[in-house]
């Protein structure tokens, strides 16, 4: 099963929105509920990623049996420094995003504790583009 | 004790309302959403002061019953309007966080 989402430069209202079609279709699959959560958390940080730092995109889920890999890819300024960004409380999120709630530099850490694999090809000045793998067994 | 309870015994205004006789697993207090995100387990109650629509989505997602809005903090309309589409219960108290967490850790412990 493959899905398609699109994801828009600065749009918070829409935050959630793969996210949860996702979870429906995990849960009408039989999936089982911790792995579900996995999977949305992982994805509902990767999408709020996108919106809050690059200037949009699209999200791939592909559903197969026993596993599902979602790719968030954004045209954006890039990271700079991965490492920076995987470690816990580093953030460049603007004080509005901050505002929010966001910005604590918890988004990637909390991918990575909840996914099985994690991919991140950036390029400064390009873009951004996140592999998450979930197995289900 | 039930979000129903929860409601009578905190005093809590009700804006819409969903899970009413949902059996509250515990609280998660926090500002944080990625914290809420990362930490909150289903069945708890989310205390915060954020009161835009991305509260109600993390709520969703993570299958938490009801949101206490803090300090008589009021929820953005397309906030209460996802909360409506999702049933997610939103409440609202006059205190602070610290005295909702203080009550409400009284009830439930």
């Amino acid at each position: 099963m493959h899905y398609t989402f699109d994801i828009e430069r600065g749009n918070f209202t829409d935050a959630g929105r793969a996210s949860s079609s996702v979870k429906r279709t995990l849960k009408h699959l039989g999936v089982d509920p911790a792995n579900i959560k996995r999977t949305v958390v992982a994805l509902f940080e990767a999408e709020i990623n996108a919106i809050a730092h690059a200037y949009g995109g699209t999200i791939d889920v592909d559903i197969d049996e026993g596993k599902i890999v979602m790719v968030v890819a954004d045209h954006g300024p890039g990271i700079p420094n991965i490492d920076l960004a995987m470690q816990e409380g580093w953030s460049t999120a603007s004080p509005q995003v901050r505002e929010m709630g966001y910005g604590a530099g918890m988004g990637l850490p909390n991918i990575k504790k909840n996914t099985d694999e994690l991919k991140i090809d950036t390029q400064v000045g390009v873009g951004t583009t996140v592999t998450m793998t979930v197995y289900f067994a | 004790m039930t979000v129903k309870e929860i409601i009578e015994k905190l005093d809590l205004k009700c804006l819409n309302e969903a899970n009413l006789d949902a059996e509250v697993a515990g609280a998660y207090a926090s500002d944080l959403l990625s914290d809420v995100m990362g930490n909150a387990r289903s069945g708890q109650v989310w205390i915060t002061m954020q009161t835009h629509k991305n509260v109600t989505a993390i709520a969703s997602l993570k299958d938490i019953p009801a949101v206490i809005i803090v300090r008589d903090g009021v929820p953005d309309d397309d906030m209460l309007e996802h909360a409506k589409d999702e049933d997610i219960c939103i409440l609202v108290s006059k205190d602070a966080t610290f005295q909702v967490c203080g009550r409400l850790y009284e009830l439930l412990k």
